[in-house]
């Protein structure tokens, strides 16, 4: 009865696993459904295109673990232009990808500035500020990227696209990625300071943070990561193309609460990202096999949010409490 | 003894000409920032300023405005709707088709989705859901439902649809008289009216209006069913413009909606929005992208000159703040 009640009380406390459970019993129903035929190529591919999702995921967690009223729009303008960026300076030579890349991380760190600058000069709100930023991002990548169809480098290609004994580089390098960003948010100093900040802002203003320069480095790190995700995107499809951020906007705000972040800030965790997102990726893809058309397949995705959020919310309120 | 003095209030009255004529130039700068755009446009392109150029330029400015009044009504209760745009696009895509072909069946759709706005605002309120996350899983419904109803651009407004939205009106264009009333009616509403100034105090301080007897829940559920019902209406007016609808017609009005009401004075909390400025805010935006085309730049740069003119009127309201603060 005891280790029954600490087991159910060990697994209320990592909010995370609820995702990956749920993403298990998805991919055993899809398996069950075409009766065992290619659940290993399935997780596969879920793991390749979840990659995707964590890194701005993670990105989009350490904005939102910073308080109410903080989340990042600029992701899919910044993908669209860094994808757009890092294939035109790669420009199809292997030995250029470091510049390539180079230059990517800097656009992300100009544009996690130029993100910060807005919400601290014109004291506007972040959702605004990214929003405004977002708008002028899309532009000049619409403009720079129109004749951009340059293919990526063959070994850039091969390294997104690539696996070994299934299991794709990407994957490996984006759960690498999670756990050094995991123990950044759980025993940094930074990482303690942007969950207080969360909590109560003005609280870990008088014990002594530095919420200036904890938010800004986190609007830095999200545009940082959405760059990666942007080159590393135009690696995986052949070339950038203006509409292959889209989707991300809604999917970073997504992955982050089935993740079983609080969106109010202050109660996050990193694994639960990548649970989210093997979870929507697999719910995708078993709608498909079961026949299911695109509109049924979006209005169940979005059905399964406001669940989860409905779910998620009762728990997260007694905690608070 | 001493308990029953009052406390003298202290310097709260201090120069009130200048915190007045802060207020005022901070009221006053959505419609500035607009009759700048005007003016520019007009020096630029005279020829704009006849009632053919003027129709031209306000054509699509109506549903714009429309969805912007329902982002703001959302707003006022501190929430944010990022549903709208699919929302829009949804009930463009039943008007061209269900309400095109079975009119009664239409009208009890579109019922149905104001009845979806406010069943939204019940759940958002019961159970005090983030309402960012609840819009962001209704985008993906509505837009499923489009692309259900629509799987390929196509359809056709009814005819008497086409037949309102075009109506010709002497001196200025209908989209114009339009835009005038939808601002006064609304500002009428929530800004003069008794019911308005609770609906607004929701937003600005929830426990007292509760205290004072009012229903939450209600007042939560009337701004969702309001919104819904002028988000109904930017799709029926937005369908009947480009006579036929696909799943994706309106997916920027999202953004474009929460642009317009801050460019307009609103603020994300406290109840405080400005119908009148929201109004103005939508129609600046919509001048933004045709102020290119006079300019000859390229179309590319359309979406980042509605950014530019974002970020230009909020860092005059920065300043003009600022004014205010250091006396």
């Amino acid at each position: 009865m005891m280790t029954a009640r600490t087991a159910l009380s060990r697994v209320n406390s990592k909010p995370w696993l609820w995702s990956f459970l749920a993403a298990l019993m998805i991919w055993l129903a899809t398996v069950i459904f075409t009766g065992g035929m290619g659940g290993g190529s399935l997780l596969s591919s879920a793991l390749s295109f979840s990659a995707f999702f964590v890194i701005v995921g993670i990105g989009q967690m350490f904005v939102i673990t910073t308080g109410p009223g903080n989340i990042d729009l600029s992701i899919p303008a910044n993908i669209a232009l860094s994808g757009a960026v890092g294939m035109k300076l790669m420009n199809e030579q292997a030995d250029l990808i470091w510049l390539g890349v180079g230059a990517v991380v800097c656009l992300g760190v100009l544009l996690g500035c130029a993100n910060y600058a807005l919400i601290r000069v014109l004291r506007i709100p972040p959702i605004i500020a990214t929003l405004s930023a977002s708008f002028l991002l899309q532009s000049t990548a619409i403009a720079y990227g129109r004749s951009v169809r340059i293919q990526p480098p063959e070994l850039f290609y091969n390294f997104c696209t690539g696996n070994v004994l299934g299991v794709p580089y990407l994957a490996i390098s984006v759960v690498v990625l999670a756990v050094i960003m995991g123990y950044v948010l759980a025993r940094t100093r930074y990482g303690r300071w942007a969950v207080a900040i969360g909590q109560n802002a003005r609280a870990a203003e008088l014990a002594g943070g530095r919420v200036g320069r904890v938010r800004f480095a986190t609007y830095v790190l999200s545009a940082v990561f959405a760059s990666l995700c942007g080159v590393l995107l135009a690696g995986f499809s052949g070339g950038a193309s203006l509409s292959m951020g889209e989707e991300y906007l809604l999917a970073s705000i997504a992955v982050v609460v089935i993740g079983g972040t609080s969106v109010g800030g202050g109660f996050s965790n990193v694994p639960g990202i990548w649970g989210a997102a093997l979870f929507l990726y697999l719910l995708v893809s078993m709608l498909n096999t079961f026949g299911a058309s695109a509109g049924v397949r979006l209005i169940l995705t979005g059905l399964i949010i406001i669940a989860v959020i409905t779910a998620v919310s009762g728990r997260s309120s007694a905690r608070a409490v | 003894m001493n308990a029953s003095t009052p406390i003298p209030l202290k310097a709260t009255v201090a120069r009130p000409a200048r915190l007045n004529r802060a207020r005022l130039l901070r009221g006053a700068l959505p419609g500035v920032s607009l009759a700048v755009l005007l003016v520019v446009i007009f020096v630029m392109q005279p020829r704009a300023m006849s009632y053919m150029g003027m129709n031209l330029m306000f054509n699509l400015a109506v549903p714009i405005a429309l969805a912007t009044i329902a982002q703001m009504l959302i707003i006022t209760v501190n929430d944010l709707d990022l549903s709208l745009g699919s929302f829009i696009s949804f009930v463009a895509c039943v008007c061209a088709t269900v309400l095109n072909q079975h009119p009664l069946l239409g009208c009890l759709a579109l019922v149905g989705c104001v009845a979806a706005y406010a069943l939204l605002g019940a759940l958002i309120h019961l159970r005090k859901l983030p309402s960012i996350v609840v819009t962001l899983g209704m985008s993906f419904i509505w837009m499923g439902g489009a692309i259900l109803l629509l799987p390929a651009p196509g359809g056709t407004a009814p005819q008497w649809l086409q037949a309102i939205v075009r109506y010709k009106t002497p001196l200025l264009p209908f989209a114009i008289f339009v835009c005038i009333a939808l601002a006064l009616v609304v500002h009428l509403f929530l800004m003069r009216s008794t019911l308005g100034v609770v609906l607004r105090g929701a937003g600005g301080n929830p426990i007292a209006v509760a205290k004072a007897g009012w229903s939450l829940l209600r007042i939560k559920v009337s701004l969702y069913a309001l919104a819904g019902t002028f988000g109904v209406l930017a799709g029926l007016f937005l369908v009947g413009l480009t006579t036929s609808a696909d799943a994706s017609i309106a997916l920027r009005y999202t953004l474009l909606s929460i642009a317009g009401v801050i460019l307009g004075g609103g603020e994300f909390v406290g109840g405080r929005v400005s119908p009148i400025g929201a109004v103005l805010g939508a129609l600046t935006l919509v001048l933004a992208g045709s102020l290119l085309s006079f300019l000859h730049i390229s179309p590319d740069w359309q979406i980042g000159a509605q950014g530019a003119i974002l970020i230009l009127v909020l860092a005059l309201r920065a300043f003009v703040n600022r004014l205010e603060a250091q006396p």
